[in-house]
């Protein structure tokens, strides 16, 4: 599927990255259509409707408790795991368009093909191999030597590799946050999700485990489709390709990153990039 | 008065009042607390005192007798041992499989309601009562006799909402990003369980064993409810055989006494003798208790530092 009316067919690359070959038409790797959401009787999400570029960092920015964990969550059907949260419209995980949040999709279908980072590093109290391999572990994978080379990719990928190659079988708990953050990232990378969800990925870590994970963030870009929600903007305008801007629930602003951020439609948007409110 | 206006010297007025509620509640506190273990430290010592002199090999190698100077614990502490191995048998994975089951697994209703109100309230139901409770079912009911194997059971029945409540616990402590990582990564509720939370769950779930077994093998009224004997001049079948399979389950079926009840026997005879016994068998008692503990804080100890 062809992005609609909110992509343009072909935004201006970051100037950041202008030797880069981008393909010539950006497609959706997911598509939400008219989503709401309710947790009980309280409505969080009003009507949102907004493409996931495949290939691309997209940013989900607003003021705190403005619904985004609540949307990103939605993406992996986390709400399911209590009881009285209610879900309308649709979630099109592409290429087959499977409805993710359709009543009939079993909630294990869009967990096995998408990753989530917490905000708060979560590892397990397990060693730090076994925190990586547990994705596999947990799709049945036994081969010690499917895992090991797994376990080390993803690593690699996290950058964390280095620091740990000499005690992947020490607890994960004697990393310290910035490690665990990007253990956890590893954790997600490990089964190869076709979508990755970041929850502040970074609100718990210092200036420099920061900068860690968001050059990761976007070495990671070249590979995976990464949805990230940050309350941090100059975060989002380093680094995503396309920024969704939320206030109370609703979807004030949604487009390529550098519009959004250099020239937006909506005042709301304006006054909550320059300090305003938020 | 300084010149922000606050008066200085009341601020380490203040301080020193602080300091001296902050002394006065510690000292209330130690004073408690030395009472408390000073009172058992006595026991304890009092018990060992008269009791250590007179265990050795034949003490735990013979049958009880008339005669004090040749009574020993032998069936005593294997009855104990015995009971305590059906105890630990039956209530260990049936009290684990029903918390995860409470916390886990049980839509939230009113029978699930009347459920947990029930087991909080079992773990203060006298003992008696489910000795009453074993001999009418148990042992007449089910015909099941004055065994070893009933005596398990009664003892399961009344420390498994010890295991129960700590189970459930345990799960509930663990924090429930450990439980949203283990979904998120595409795991089912039992793989979620099984590889994340019992593990995490472990050392609090040991604990309430420990506790469980500790009051298992002390009690004493059930059993003389369900017809433990109080003089026993033979031991219960062996469970293993030299005969393939090797194994045989005819103990379960043998009358048995306990330690607690051979020391109840002894202390309510008139001679001396015989009381200096009992409390050589409560000191045997005692330390088939502080293993038990024992081997349960090393097993919490390694997971803990495997979890880290
Ligand atoms: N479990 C919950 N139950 C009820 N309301 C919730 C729950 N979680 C979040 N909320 C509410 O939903 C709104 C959106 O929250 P959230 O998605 O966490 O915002 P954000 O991540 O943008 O800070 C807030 O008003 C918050 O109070
Ligand atoms: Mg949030």
């Amino acid at each position: 599927m062809t992005l609609a009316a909110p992509l343009p067919a072909e935004p201006a690359p970051p100037s950041a990255r202008p030797d880069e070959a981008r393909p010539a038409e950006i497609r959706a790797k997911a598509a939400v259509e008219d989503l709401s959401f309710w947790y009980g009787p309280k409505q969080v999400l009003f009507s949102i409707s907004m493409p996931v570029a495949e290939g691309c960092v997209t940013a989900l920015i607003g003021p705190s408790g403005c619904g985004k964990s609540t949307f990103l969550r939605c993406f992996n059907r986390m709400h399911d795991l209590y009881p009285g949260n209610r879900y309308a419209g649709r979630i099109l995980l592409e290429p087959e368009g499977i409805d993710i949040i359709g009543p009939k999709t079993d909630p294990m279908v869009p967990r096995m093909r998408i990753g989530m980072v917490f905000q708060k590093p979560n590892p397990f109290p397990k060693s730090i191999y076994e925190n990586v391999a547990a994705g596999l572990r947990i799709r049945g994978v036994r081969s010690r030597t499917v895992l090991d080379a797994q376990v080390e990719k993803s690593l690699r990928r996290a950058a964390l590799w280095e620091e740990v190659k000499d005690r992947l079988h020490a607890s994960a708990h004697t990393l310290s946050g910035g490690q665990q953050q990007r253990l956890c990232i590893a954790r997600a990378l490990a089964p190869e999700p076709e979508l990755l969800l970041l929850d502040e990925p970074t609100s718990a870590l210092d200036p420099i485990a920061t900068a860690h994970i968001e050059e990761l963030i976007d070495e990671l870009s070249r590979r995976y489709t990464i949805v990230v929600v940050t309350h941090n903007m100059q975060q989002a305008a380093r680094i995503s390709r396309f920024t969704a801007f939320f206030h109370l629930g609703r979807l004030i602003e949604f487009g390529p990153t550098e519009e959004v951020f250099t020239r937006p439609r909506e005042t709301m948007t304006q006054d909550y990039i320059t300090g305003r409110f938020g | 008065m300084s010149e922000t206006g606050l008066p200085t010297t009341d601020g380490r007025r203040l301080i020193a009042a602080a300091r001296r509620r902050d002394l006065l509640f510690a000292g209330i506190g130690l004073a408690v607390l030395f009472v408390a273990t000073a009172v058992l430290l006595a026991l304890v010592l009092d018990l060992v005192l008269t009791g250590a002199p007179h265990i050795d090999l034949d003490f735990l190698t013979s049958y009880p007798s008339r005669r004090a100077s040749r009574a020993g614990i032998l069936p005593a502490w294997v009855g104990s041992a015995l009971v305590m191995l059906v105890t630990a048998a039956l209530a260990i994975p049936f009290g684990i499989a029903a918390g995860l089951y409470l916390e886990e697994y049980a839509p939230r209703n009113r029978v699930t309601d009347v459920i947990e109100i029930n087991i909080t309230n079992l773990a203060g139901v006298p003992s008696i009562i489910y000795g009453l409770l074993a001999l009418g079912v148990f042992v007449y009911g089910f015909r099941l006799g004055e065994t070893i194997l009933v005596a398990g059971m009664v003892l399961a029945l009344l420390v498994l909402p010890v295991i129960v409540v700590a189970t459930r616990e345990a799960l509930r402590s663990i924090p429930r990003e450990v439980r949203e990582a283990a979904f998120a990564l595409g795991a089912d509720k039992w793989q979620t369980v099984s590889m994340y939370l019992l593990p995490a769950a472990r050392p609090g779930i040991l604990t309430g064993i420990i506790v469980a077994l500790a009051r298992a093998i002390g009690e004493t009224a059930p059993l003389v409810t369900i017809g433990a004997l109080t003089f026993i001049a033979f031991l219960p079948p062996p469970p293993i055989t030299a005969q393939p399979p090797f194994v045989s389950f005819e103990w379960l079926g043998s009358p048995f006494t306990v330690l607690p009840i051979q020391m109840f026997n002894w202390i309510s005879r008139p001679q001396a003798a015989f009381h200096e016994l009992a409390a050589a068998a409560g000191v045997v008692l005692l330390v088939m208790t502080l293993a038990m503990n024992g081997l349960a804080i090393y097993i919490r100890y390694r997971a803990r530092r495997l979890l880290g």
